[in-house]
């Protein structure tokens, strides 16, 4: 079995902050990390190829520093790695990343699974992975938490819903995404750390992948950024003081004025 | 492909230099330059004073006639017989864009032995046209026939914006209508205008809520988007009158390679953390798991759901359906009472758009206090069941 996993670099969101005296984006201390998510949908091939014959590639678009992520995720156990990188990339949308991933798989030919994370923390859009699917026309399932294999076709996943559990066989080859509940990702090892320094990765382009440069990046982008900005502060902080009882009492009106259902 | 500077505008005042998070803008004495590590991501068009800056374009890919493309649609989310909360509340945000616009308002409802009153619960809330799709195939969902079946109501009836709820079912099959359609999708938008030239302007939260982007789709139709549970309000148009349209559709539209074998719903109400209008979270300072009887208490007098930390859950104090936050659900009641947890961004995130936040917690230098609406600097537990007897004593409990 072939398994594809994408990943994406992102900054660590939780040091991504706007200065509030010049509204910037705060830049200092923010470094890149393998998005969280993806590194379950790792864990989710490796827990498949410790039961399964299995082969996983990974592969991730971006500037040529995310080779570190790719590097990353083979020093926990996966086998090879391809960096999507060119200039032409620059200012994709999600569907110009799904272009552009469907053909390095399209490229790649035999793949029986794509695993992705369920969204990326930077953009949190969840929508790689479905509209990738559809352009390599097969079916996918998100929100997975646990993979099975019934028999050599299929798979059976639960995912996790709003409302609950839906459990679904799906035939391969299929994409999915996942989310924590797959398992928690394992370290990396001292054999693959050494694996995956001596790595030679492969670097695909639009020439590589047989894209023109108007189906990707922004030109073949649908939707623009037209602006950023920061988030209203909220100016209606209020901190109750007192004794336990007064300030239960304080907190109680302030409740009830802002008729708070239950009270 | 990198942001334009128009030198004629430009003052050379460095402003841009530092605001971009990529270290691409440098001034070369007074001419500014931008490098190959440009990313397109706008921050320094926002902050330009002078107008000197700009983004290059979006292709605009095959000729689309967006001429053709009118009305604004709602995907309507038919769950276990009745419409999710957020299909209204979609309703009325989408009439009032409708109305901006001077164009109708259609509802979608894909589904099985399709109750009529739906139909006009819908239009109540005012939809102009209901579009029922009923069949044995959209009993279950599926991302397949969900999405095959709107893609092709949408392809006949060409729509100019459609609308669903970033719910899990809307996140999971939209992106999969978008793709049929070939269009652009903006998700978990928290905020819908027209703009003058009649551009659907989305905006939504990015980086965990820390940077808000409006997003354009300039020249495909639909113009689609996701919307957040909660955030836009839901109100009545008295007397509004619409009509329902049965559509069919070929039985190519229902096939689908997913088989479903089970849908277990989860019958732990007190867990359904994105339907409640009331939350009450804890955390590790709860110090042991029966101490949550605590937030039970509190969430039962509200008559909202019980939340979690992500410490709460990794201690096995509350089952991994409540836990809030990034690798939880996200969450934005009318009502959120965090209690001795400290407010990490990883919960934070997954609770900000919380309409007003009560923050419960002995240290002052707790990072949840920064977004409290209402903050309450005391040891939990002298504090809650001080509240407790407060609502207690005025709902006439004690």
């Amino acid at each position: 079995m072939h398994i594809v996993v994408c990943i994406k670099q992102v900054p660590d969101t939780k040091n991504v902050r706007i200065d509030p005296d010049t509204h910037t984006l705060v830049r200092q201390g923010v470094e890149s990390i393998v998005n969280p998510f993806d590194l379950f949908a790792v864990e989710a091939a490796l827990k498949l190829k410790d039961v399964n014959e299995a082969k996983i590639t990974v592969i991730t678009m971006g500037p040529p520093q995310a080779s570190e992520a790719l590097r990353d995720v083979m020093s926990r156990g996966v086998d090879e790695a391809i960096l999507l990188s060119d200039r032409a990339f620059a200012g994709s949308d999600t569907w110009a990343t799904s272009t552009t991933l469907a053909a390095a798989v399209r490229k790649m030919g035999d793949v029986d699974l794509i695993l992705c994370g369920k969204q990326a923390i930077d953009g949190d859009t969840a929508q790689v992975g479905p509209e990738m699917a559809t352009l390599l026309d097969i079916p996918y399932a998100t929100f997975v938490k646990a993979i099975d294999i019934p028999d050599t076709n299929h798979l059976k996943v639960s995912r996790q819903t709003d409302e609950g559990t839906e459990v679904w066989k799906i035939p391969k080859p299929c994409l999915l995404t996942v989310i924590k509940e797959v398992g928690e990702p394992r370290l990396p090892s001292l054999r693959h750390k050494m694996r995956a320094k001596k790595a030679q990765i492969p670097s695909w382009g639009i020439a590589e992948l047989g894209l023109e440069p108007e189906e990707v990046g922004l030109s073949g982008s649908f939707t623009q950024v037209v602006r950023v900005f920061s988030p209203p502060v909220r100016d209606d902080r209020v901190i109750i003081e007192g004794t336990v009882a007064e300030q239960a009492e304080q907190l109680y009106n302030l409740l009830k004025e802002a008729k708070v259902p239950g009270i | 492909m990198k942001a334009i500077v128009d030198h004629q505008k430009c003052t050379a005042c460095g402003v841009c230099v530092d605001v971009c998070p990529f270290e691409a803008i440098t001034l070369q004495e007074t001419i500014l330059e931008i490098s190959d590590e440009c990313t397109l991501c706008g921050m320094c068009v926002d902050t330009c004073e002078f107008g000197a800056l700009s983004m290059p374009e979006v292709g605009s890919g095959p000729d689309v006639d967006l001429s053709a493309h009118r009305g604004i649609w709602v995907f309507a989310e038919w769950r276990e017989g009745t419409v999710h909360k957020v299909s209204h509340e979609l309703i009325s945000a989408g009439r009032k864009l409708a109305d901006k616009k001077g164009t109708d308002l259609s509802a979608v409802l894909l589904g099985h032995n399709l109750d009529p009153d739906l139909f006009q619960e819908l239009i109540a809330h005012g939809a102009d046209v209901v579009y029922a799709v009923d069949h044995p195939e959209l009993a279950h969902f599926r991302d397949e026939t969900y999405s095959q079946a709107l893609a092709e109501l949408a392809r006949r009836k060409k729509p100019e914006i459609l609308l669903a709820g970033a719910t899990s079912m809307g996140r999971s099959f939209v992106p999969r209508v978008a793709a049929l359609l070939r269009t652009g999708l903006t998700a978990d938008c928290t905020e819908l205008d027209m703009s003058d030239e009649g551009l659907l302007l989305q905006t939504r939260p990015a980086f965990g809520g820390n940077v808000m982007a409006t997003i354009v789709c300039p020249h495909r139709r639909p113009q689609m988007a996701t919307v957040r549970p909660k955030v836009m309000k839901t109100e009545k148009v008295p007397g509004h009158e619409g009509r329902v349209e049965t559509v069919d559709l070929p039985e190519s539209t229902f096939q689908s390679r997913v088989e479903v074998l089970e849908v277990l719903l989860e019958t732990d109400q007190t867990a359904k953390l994105t339907e409640a209008d009331v939350i009450v979270s804890g955390g590790r300072g709860l110090r042991k798991g029966e101490n949550f009887t605590l937030i039970e208490e509190v969430a039962k007098l509200f008559k909202g759901a019980v939340g979690a930390s992500r410490g709460a859950v990794e201690e096995g104090w509350m089952p991994p359906s409540h836990q809030v936050g990034q690798t939880g659900r996200t969450v934005a009641p009318n009502l959120y009472v965090a209690v001795g947890l400290a407010g990490a961004i990883q919960h934070v995130v997954g609770m900000q758009g919380s309409k007003i936040i009560v923050a419960v917690n002995k240290d002052p230098q707790a990072p949840i206090f920064d977004i409290a609406t209402y903050g309450v600097v005391a040891d939990l537990f002298e504090f809650v069941p001080a509240l407790v007897k407060k609502i207690k004593q005025e709902q006439g409990l004690a």
